[in-house]
This record gives structure tokens, sequence and C-alpha cells, in this order.
């Protein structure tokens, strides 16, 4: 029998018909979008051509939904097993937040009709960071459509398509782990043409890739926390504290890499003097700064990290400041000279708001009708 | 793990790491091509009178930019989807003077630089810009580009341009009266705003030549006679004779970032003329030698799945084995006692 099950109760709650009504707002706006174009809807412009769309929804989204790609390095390389009860939930996760992305990514392009262009070899430019985030994050969508299939197959009592699946099962996960490691490392890549235009403080050209993936790594292994602390309060579930707080100790080592190449980077190229310039890009970098440390300070101790509270704490923490840290390179620090500024109209942030409240809404009802959850006691 | 495991992993990651800032396979700044064509503009001779921007318009078959009421010029104020080509101002307190920083005013172009080494052109991910092997020109291809933008988030000078407020809007951008049904070049034909440009403030020319008058001038002694062409640079018949302006000491375009098909010189500093500081290496060089590092024939990605799939094999086959009627096989430990029907 699998260990997995539905979890009890009614889908049209209270809380979810809210999140129908944000939904439905999103979709207007972006029915408007198509009708009259980008303009009509968001405030993007000459000197920000990328605006919340681009840099909420791919890519925070995307790095939100590292948890499967987080969780699937632990359990399947590095063979922990007790961590395996988290790993349905999380790729699920995963699957809508990189749905999001991915339908995020095609509504903000300004000839969606033409996307099937960067699928055709003879458009391929090798030299295109953009090329790679495209193709790979595609790929890796396959790829966990086909990683939560057990639990359709399961629902489905297809018990010959699921033996089949699990013989090539370990080359799906094996993909499963490296495309993430690809595009998740060049959507840091992405801001090295930017050159100049991003603040000095986010500019660590060569480096950009290697801290796009520690962030996204340790964003993959908070949500998980985040996700499994609050199936714990709203489905009534057994809390998992005592499994989250070993995950916080993986997080201290990704977060010291971090934290020492990104500082060392800015003192040998001796740009750190900016952070204390007094100005936003300064006062951003030390909010940020302050976000990733914290986490670090309560993971440290063996107490505090067990206290399911302050972990969530760490966990949230870490997720702002994962977040933070891509807005501050995207926008925040991104700088296309004098003339120009950005803030989003509000009809361009509901569009985002309302295709995160039916990627809520999605994985609600998933957990309530597929066997996604854990169902055995465990300690 | 042990906590000095851990540690001399950290300071082995970051070391390996940082050793990495110059050591990745890098590609130099591109060269400019044999034939590269280019423009020179020179601030100390434009008058303002925005006889370029109206044929540029005209040739290029875009709209007027009209603001408010006044509609007897076109109006535009920056590059558009419907403005390829602009003239600016710059001032600078009572504005006394032309081409003097204090004091003084000087005008300003904006419109594609042609980079040797351009950003847009790397960044694109369908080749929807690419740079023409003979003139260097960028160019764009509307049938393959996907609306991304990034060339738009890439350029260092924001040129691309794309059209928001038109739902089927594309990316317009100055491609040197070239494109496909406009073709002056590929027909011996200056670009309209060189044509048409009075005093040679906007001159045409191949990019090694305008190099050279563009070093002459700077050279030359302020206050003395020179004689500048008009249209091309080569022209020796459309000339007029004035004295040399005092010139700052920058061919903006020569350099910068691997240089540019359209070179600016003037008498104000050319960064108060909208034209950012650069470096001289490219970072379509820097983004392009990370990328192919990486990525080279794809090996080491064909390298590390077939590692993480051996792993994970090694690590999920031993639940297979144990208990081949499971439906639950990806599980790596069989033998947990946590959940076991």
């Amino acid at each position: 029998m699998s260990e997995h099950k539905p979890v009890e109760g009614r889908i049209l709650t209270l809380p979810f018909m809210f999140l129908g009504v944000l939904g439905v707002i999103g979709l207007y706006f972006l029915g408007v979008r198509f009708a009259d174009g980008l303009g009509a809807v968001a405030n993007i412009n000459s000197g920000y051509p990328w605006g919340v769309w681009v840099v909420y929804d791919v890519v925070i989204g995307t790095a939100l939904a590292c948890g499967g790609y987080a969780l699937a390095f632990v359990i399947y390389v590095f063979n922990k097993g007790q961590y395996h009860p988290l790993i349905r939930p999380a790729i699920l996760a995963s699957l809508f937040g990189y749905a999001l992305g991915g339908f995020g990514a095609f509504f903000d392009m300004g000839r969606y009709w033409q996307f099937y262009n960067i699928l055709m070899p003879s458009n391929w430019n090798f030299n295109s960071v953009m090329l790679e985030v495209g193709l790979c994050v595609m790929a890796y969508i396959l790829v966990l459509v086909i990683e939560f299939a057990p639990a359709l197959l399961e629902r489905m009592g297809a018990t010959g398509a699921l033996r089949w699946l699990n013989k090539v099962l370990f080359l799906i996960i094996a993909l499963g782990l490296l495309l993430p490691t690809m595009h998740q490392s060049s959507l840091g890549s992405l801001l090295i043409i930017m050159g100049a235009k991003v603040h000095p403080l986010w500019q660590s050209l060569q480096l950009q890739p290697l801290l796009a993936l520690l962030t996204a790594l340790t964003m993959g292994f908070s949500i998980v926390i985040f996700e499994a602390s609050f199936s714990a309060i709203g489905f009534k579930r057994r809390s998992e504290t005592p499994l989250l707080a070993s995950l916080g100790k993986v997080i201290i080592g990704l977060l010291a890499v971090y934290l020492v190449v990104r500082l060392a980077e800015l003192v040998l190229r001796g740009k750190l003097g900016l952070a204390f310039a007094g100005d936003l890009a300064g006062n951003m970098f030390l909010l940020e700064m302050a976000l990733f440390i914290f986490p670090l300070w309560v993971l440290l101790s063996p107490a505090r990290r067990n206290s399911g509270r302050l972990l969530l704490f760490a966990a949230v923490s870490l997720l702002f400041a994962g977040a933070l840290y891509r807005f501050n390179a995207f926008l925040i620090g991104y700088n296309p000279g004098p003339g120009y500024s950005y803030f989003p109209s509000v009809p361009e942030l509901m569009v985002t708001v309302g295709i995160v409240a039916i990627e809520i809404m999605a994985y609600l009802v998933f957990v309530k009708k597929l066997p996604v959850l854990h169902s055995a006691e465990h300690a | 793990m042990k906590r000095r495991d851990f540690l001399k992993a950290t300071a082995g990651g970051a070391t390996a790491a940082l050793c990495g800032i110059g050591t990745a396979e890098a590609r130099e700044n591109k060269e400019p091509l044999e034939n590269a064509i280019g423009i020179l503009y020179d601030a100390t001779l434009c008058v303002g009178c925005k006889a370029c921007v109206r044929a540029c318009k005209e040739i290029n078959g875009l709209p007027p930019s009209i603001m408010g009421e006044d509609v007897q010029y076109d109006a535009a104020r920056d590059v558009s989807g419907d403005t390829y080509n602009v003239i600016k101002v710059y001032k600078n307190g009572t504005s006394e003077q032309k081409d003097r920083e204090v004091d003084g005013f000087s005008f300003a172009k904006k419109s594609c630089m042609h980079c040797v080494d351009p950003a847009c052109v790397s960044a694109c991910p369908v080749t929807a810009l690419d740079k023409n092997p003979q003139t260097g020109i960028v160019q764009y291809n509307p049938d393959t580009c996907i609306g991304c933008r990034n060339c738009m988030v890439a350029c260092p000078y924001n040129i691309p341009q794309y059209e928001y407020n038109d739902p089927r809007g594309q990316i317009q951008k100055c491609q040197f009266c070239n494109q496909a049904g406009v073709e002056r070049i590929s027909q011996g034909l200056l670009p309209g705003c060189a044509e048409v440009c009075p005093t040679g403030a906007t001159l045409f020319g191949t990019r090694r030549e305008l190099l050279e008058e563009a070093k002459r001038r700077l050279a030359a002694k302020p206050g003395e006679a020179y004689t500048y062409a008009r249209g091309r640079a080569s022209d020796g018949l459309h000339t007029h004779d004035k004295e040399a302006p005092e010139y700052r000491q920058h061919v903006y375009g020569e350099r910068e970032l691997g240089g540019t098909q359209v070179m600016h010189i003037a008498g104000v500093p050319l960064q108060k003329l909208g034209l950012p500081e650069l470096p001289e290496r490219s970072y379509a060089s820097i983004a392009e030698g990370v990328q192919h590092t990486l990525y080279k024939g794809m090996i080491a990605p064909a390298i590390a799945l077939a590692g993480l799939a051996f792993v994970v094999k090694r690590n999920t086959s031993k639940a297979d084995q144990d208990d081949p009627q499971s439906k639950n096989s990806r599980r790596p430990e069989p033998n947990n006692d946590r959940g076991e029907p």
C-alpha cells in the first residue's frame, strides 16, 4: 500500500473561494493584456523591459519551487531516506511553481504566438543564456509531471504503468537533479550581460551562476520547511519538526558557502563600501544580508533549530532573503540610466496575485483528491 | 556531517568558487569587421534641426510622435517603437555657449550604436538579432523573435524598443536603413540621417575611416580652420570650412565594450550626452565565457547526468529488490520502520 493518502475535507472552503476571486481578477487583467498589449496592463517600459512578471513569476517563482529539487538531492544523492515523506508534496509544489513560471514567461512574451521558435534548433543561439533557461525550464516541467505521475497512477490503480514507470524513474530523478542545477544557475547568469546596469553590489559577473544556485537551494529547503509546517497546522497533521530541523543543518552549509563567496567577492573587488553608502541600494543590501544571517543564527544552535516556531521563522527569513536578492539584482539595483523609472501597476500586480492564487487552489485540490501527503506515523 | 568536515567543505567550496573568478574560459572581445560601416556623430557640428529624425521616420515608415496640442513638429523625446533616432539637448546653467560643459549646451544623438560585440545579439535566444557579416549592421528578424526582451535589458544604451501598446508588437530599432524593403546601404545610398544632415554632424563612412577622421578632428587646434565633409566621410566635394572647436579627447565608441560602429565626439564630456561610462571588456564576452565553460559540447552536463543517474539508481534499486510489489520503490531505505503497513 502507498504511504501517501489524500487529505480529508471539503474543497470549497471560504479561503478557497477567496482565492478564486483573486484568480478571476488576475485572469481578467490577463485578458486585457492579450487584447490590448503588454502596455495596457503592465508598467514595464523602454528602460525597464522586465517587471514583476519576469522577476517574481519566473525568477523568484521558480526558485521558490525548488523544494522538490533540493529535497531530491538529500534523498537520492545523499541517500537520506527518512526525508521521503516530504518529497511528494514538495514535487507537487515544485510542479505548480514551475508551471506558474512557465506560464508567466509565456504571457510576458511580447510575441508569444511565436514562442515555438525557441524549440527550433535552426534558431538556437548557443551564446544566449536565455536559450538555456528557456529550454531547460520547459524540460524540467515535463520531468516534474513524470515525477508526480505515480500519485495520479496510484489513484487510478494503474499498477502496470506504475511498475513500468518505476523502472525508468531513476533516470527521470537524475534529470530532475541536473536540470534545475542548470537553469537555476543560468537565471543568475542572465545578469552578466546586463553589465553596468546592475548595481555593483549585485553584479558579481562570473559568480552569478553560483550565487543564484546556492540561494535557489536554500530557498528550496526553506519552502519544504514552510510547506510542511503549514500543512501540519492547516490540515491538523502531525508536526514534522525533528525531520525539518535536520534539514536545517543542510541549509547551514549552503548558507555559509554563499555568505563567504558573496562577501569575498565584494571585498576582493573593493565594492563592500557601497553597502554603507546609506542610499537605497546600500540599505537594501544590508536588509538582504540581515535576512540571510538571521536564519544562520537560528540554525547554528540545536536548541533554536529544534523549536518549530524559530525554525519556521528561519525558513521564512531565508525565503525573503532569496527573493530580495533577486528583486535587488533584477529590479531595485537595476539602473538603465537617467530618465527611466518603474513601479508595478495594480493590474500588473493583480495578474501575479491571481496566478499565485490559482496555483494554491490547484495545490489544495490535488492534496485533497490525490495521495500526496504522507499519512503514516513517523517520528 | 561533523563540524570539522563541514568547515573544511565550506572553506574548500568557497575557495574553489573564488578561484573561478578569473579562470573561467573566456573569449576575447570581438574585433571590428574588415568593412564595417558606421556613423560619426560630431555634436559640435549639430545645430539641432532634427532633419535626421524626420528623414528616419519617413524612410522607415514610422509615425510622428505628437505631444500635446502642438502638431507642427515631431516631438519624440527618446527612442521608442515609433522612433529609431532622436536628437537630445544637454543644458547647464545659463546655457550661454554651445559645446561648453558649464553654462553651456550641446546636442546629442541617440540611436543604435551597432556595437562591434553586441550584447543584444549575444542575449537573443532565437537569433532574431544578428550582426551582418559584411557591414556589421545589427539586424532584426521579427519572424523568429519571441518577444522576451532580453535584448532590451542587455543593451547598455537602451536601444531595442518593444511596441508595448500593440497586442502584436515587435522590437524596433535602427537597422542602418538597410532592412528588407529599405536596403539603402545595399543600393549604395546613404542612411537617411546622414543624407539629410546639413552640417555633416551625422557622417557616414566605414568605421575605419570615421575613426581616423574623428582622431584628426580631436587633434585639430581649436580656432583653426578645418574642412568638414557632408554626408560621406570620403566625399571631397560637399565640404564646408569651420573653426575647429575645443574637442574632448575621447572618441566614444572606439573602445567602449569592444567598440561601436556609431561613434560620438563632442565638446562636453560624453557622459553628459547620455552615453554611459563603460569598460573595454564586453559583457557579452564574459557571459559567453561562463556559458561555454559550463556547457561546451554539453560534456559537463552529460557527465553530471550519468553520475547522478548512477547514484540515484544505486540508492533506489535496493528498494525494488526487497519489495518488488511496492508501488513506492522510490523510497530508498527499504528497512525503515516508519509507516510500513
